[in-house]
């Protein structure tokens, strides 16, 4: 097996580049599903970010950090869903505010923490299991929000195709006035929707800043946030292509790194370029078809309800 | 009691110019707390921030030096909000006017000719054209959302930026520092007035409003802009070309963010650097809002954003602020503005409930109705 030795930190660092990902689009995607367009990620992620590690370092402890993230992420989203829900406002202009916000808020409370250091989220190993050879470390040798993003994304999958508030949640962004009609509580199932999408944001920003780069840096998503909202429509609103698109751009995100390590002659900013290229050509393949996207995406995203009485 | 949205009859024009003013107020109320968090003399923050620049003469140029990318920005954004067309990306289209134009002031760093400049600016407006061009292609052809694919070029802009000050484009006297050389005198935008730095661009983007004004209101594609945006149906019916509308306002934008990045680098920088934006293309947003979508409020929304900026570095020097304040002054105005906004459209009713209760909640809406 010494021959596939190699591959072991290409896959780690893989799974690493693309749990970020997967976490916030994960929400996003159960929030668009509910016809909720929250263009705020980016800030939610950095929010999430600044607050896992600010509470990480002066607690000491991760977990609490989690905690942390979840809440700060989803109190973002609840200005936003005042903003936009109760208040409907623009959600485009609305998510823009957001993600400026954000930037801001979290430069401000992550300015005295520049700089400092934190022990990364300990890997939680299986004692036996994660000595097999290759697929120990891979499968079994995770740290817990690796783990909670498969169990997230699979249990939304459960939710949204098996369960009964998922089909309502479904419905309500197919339909917010059949939805109205029939009785369901399209408000209250849109603030749910938001806050959800919110704290999972804040789940991927406490990833970056807890595990992928154990330390705090002004804009430390680096557009990750967006990227996750352009997967959302890659994955044309289902989970299962969620995945595999999360991965194929943590597998993009780590080439060029490895690309620079085997001593490939391009310039970094054009190897780190190509993320940022990779959404684009994606965004292009899957919009080309139009009709594809008119079928998929839920036909009340983004459009404001207004209760008819 | 309890709060009720209930819809005007008509558009209130009044609230739509008052939000903005309504929405600073709240803003600078909020400052007082959020000075207060920081543990600093709220009072004397928000005169540090918001009144101290503006008592010197030079405090005034700076807002015009400031302004002046704002401005530019936010009045080729507005056009496109106008028609939903969301560019997110002027930032990008900020830095592709930098490198057209200052390439050119680069390969001709030693030029004294009179045409050197407005070559430059021609070479500005064309690279942040060619850079809103490719969302534009890619949503007209291929369908590709505009917010994002324009975010995501900002990200390789910026990088490519980067890649050329460290490389190719390197001052060879410079030390190895990042940064190109400096342009010459004949490729740099002259001063207005001696000891600031308030240069020709302030002039530019002056004109650029009027110009703005004019097309909004005197020529059909001003027109077709503000069908599209107030009754899309009706812009359907008149049979408008939605593809031409979206080109337009990309390229038009596009080519405004470009004139913006050239008249940064060279106005106040006068070479190319790694950053040579502290974000105006996002804020760029905020003024398109804030100033109504008009040129004439994108003007003053211009200034007072501009505010946030050099307040926040007064803020920095005097008392010891983060930067960051302005950032989050910017993000908390326009939550408070898309808030006001709503006053525009909806009037506050405080309504009278019986017992609490989900039924209950459905009983003063029919009377309302009725009531009507």
């Amino acid at each position: 097996m010494s021959g596939l030795d190699w591959l072991i930190p290409v896959v780690l660092t893989v799974i690493t580049a693309s749990t970020p990902l997967l976490l916030a689009a994960t929400g996003e995607l159960v929030t668009e599903r509910a016809g909720v367009l929250n263009l705020g990620v980016e800030g939610m992620m950095l929010v999430g970010a600044i607050a896992a590690f600010a509470v990480a370092s002066a607690t000491g402890s991760g977990l609490l950090g989690i905690l942390a993230a979840l809440l700060a992420g989803a109190a973002m989203a609840l200005v936003f869903a005042v903003l936009t829900i109760s208040m409907m406002a623009n959600q485009v202009a609305s998510g823009l505010a957001l993600t400026i916000f954000g930037v801001g808020l979290s430069a401000l409370v992550g300015a005295s923490f520049v700089g400092i250091a934190l022990d990364p989220l300990p890997q939680l190993s299986i004692p036996g299991l994660s000595a097999i050879p290759v697929l120990g470390p891979i499968l079994f040798g995770q740290d817990l929000l690796v783990y909670l993003s498969f169990a997230i994304l699979a249990a939304v999958a459960w939710f949204l195709a098996r369960t009964r508030p998922g089909l309502v949640l479904k419905a309500v962004g197919e339909s917010h006035d059949s939805a109205h009609a029939l009785g369901y509580r399209v408000i209250a199932i849109r603030y749910g929707a938001t806050l959800f999408g919110g704290a999972m944001a804040g789940l991927g920003g406490a990833y970056l800043s807890l595990s992928y780069t154990p330390m705090w840096a002004e804009n430390m998503t680096a557009g990750r946030g967006w990227i996750a909202l352009a997967l959302v429509v890659f994955a044309t609103w289902r989970p299962g292509r969620l995945l595999l698109g999360a991965y194929m751009f943590g597998a993009i995100t780590i080439l060029q790194l490895h690309a620079q390590g085997a001593g490939v002659e391009i310039p970094s900013q054009f190897m780190s370029m190509l993320p940022y290229l990779a959404t684009i050509l994606v965004l292009v393949l899957i919009s080309r078809d139009s009709t594809k996207i008119r079928l998929n995406a839920p036909a009340c995203l983004g459009k404001v309800f207004r209760p008819a009485r | 009691m309890a709060l009720r949205l209930e819809r005007r009859a008509q558009h209130s024009q009044l609230m739509v110019t008052l939000s903005p003013v309504i929405a600073i107020l709240l803003t600078l109320l909020s400052g007082i707390v959020i000075f207060a968090l920081l543990g600093k003399d709220p009072f004397l923050s928000l005169y540090t921030f918001f009144v101290l620049p503006l008592t010197s003469l030079y405090g005034l140029t700076e807002l015009g030096v400031k302004a002046t990318p704002l401005i530019l920005i936010g009045i080729g954004l507005s056009f496109g909000f106008r028609a939903n067309v969301w560019n997110i990306g002027a930032e990008g289209q900020l830095t592709l006017g930098a490198i057209f134009g200052g390439g050119l002031g680069i390969a001709f760093y030693d030029s004294d000719s009179a045409l050197l400049l407005p070559a430059m600016i021609l070479a500005g407006v064309l690279g942040g054209m060619a850079w809103a061009a490719i969302p534009a292609w890619l949503k007209t052809r291929f369908n590709a959302n505009e917010i994002l694919t324009s975010l995501m070029l900002t990200y390789v802009a910026v990088l490519l930026l980067s890649y050329l000050v460290h490389g190719p484009w390197r001052d060879p006297d410079g030390y190895n520092f990042p940064e190109s050389r400096m342009f010459s005198e004949a490729g740099t935008l002259p001063l207005l007035l001696e000891a600031s730095r308030l240069h020709l661009g302030a002039v530019i983007a002056l004109l650029v409003v009027v110009a703005a004004w004019v097309l909004l209101t005197k020529a059909l594609i001003g027109f077709q802009l503000r069908v599209v945006g107030l009754a899309p149906a009706a812009a359907r019916y008149v049979g408008f070309r939605q593809k031409r509308l979206i080109w337009f306002c990309l390229l038009f934008s596009g080519g405004l963010a470009g004139l913006a990045g050239l008249s940064e680098v060279a106005g106040p920088i006068g070479q190319l650097t790694p950053s040579i934006s502290p974000g105006y293309g996002f804020t760029a947003i905020i003024v398109a809002f804030l100033g109504r979508l008009h040129p004439v409020g994108v003007l003053f929304a211009g200034l007072v954003m501009a505010l946030t900026y050099i307040g926040g570095e007064a803020a920095q020097i005097e008392i010891g602020l983060p930067a960051a304040v302005t950032g989050l002054f910017q993000g908390v105005l326009l939550f408070f503005l898309l808030a006001c906004d709503m006053l525009s459209t909806y009037r506050i009713r405080f309504v009278r409930q019986p017992a609490a209760g989900p039924v209950a909640s459905v009983k003063p809406a029919a009377g309302e109705a009725a009531a009507q």
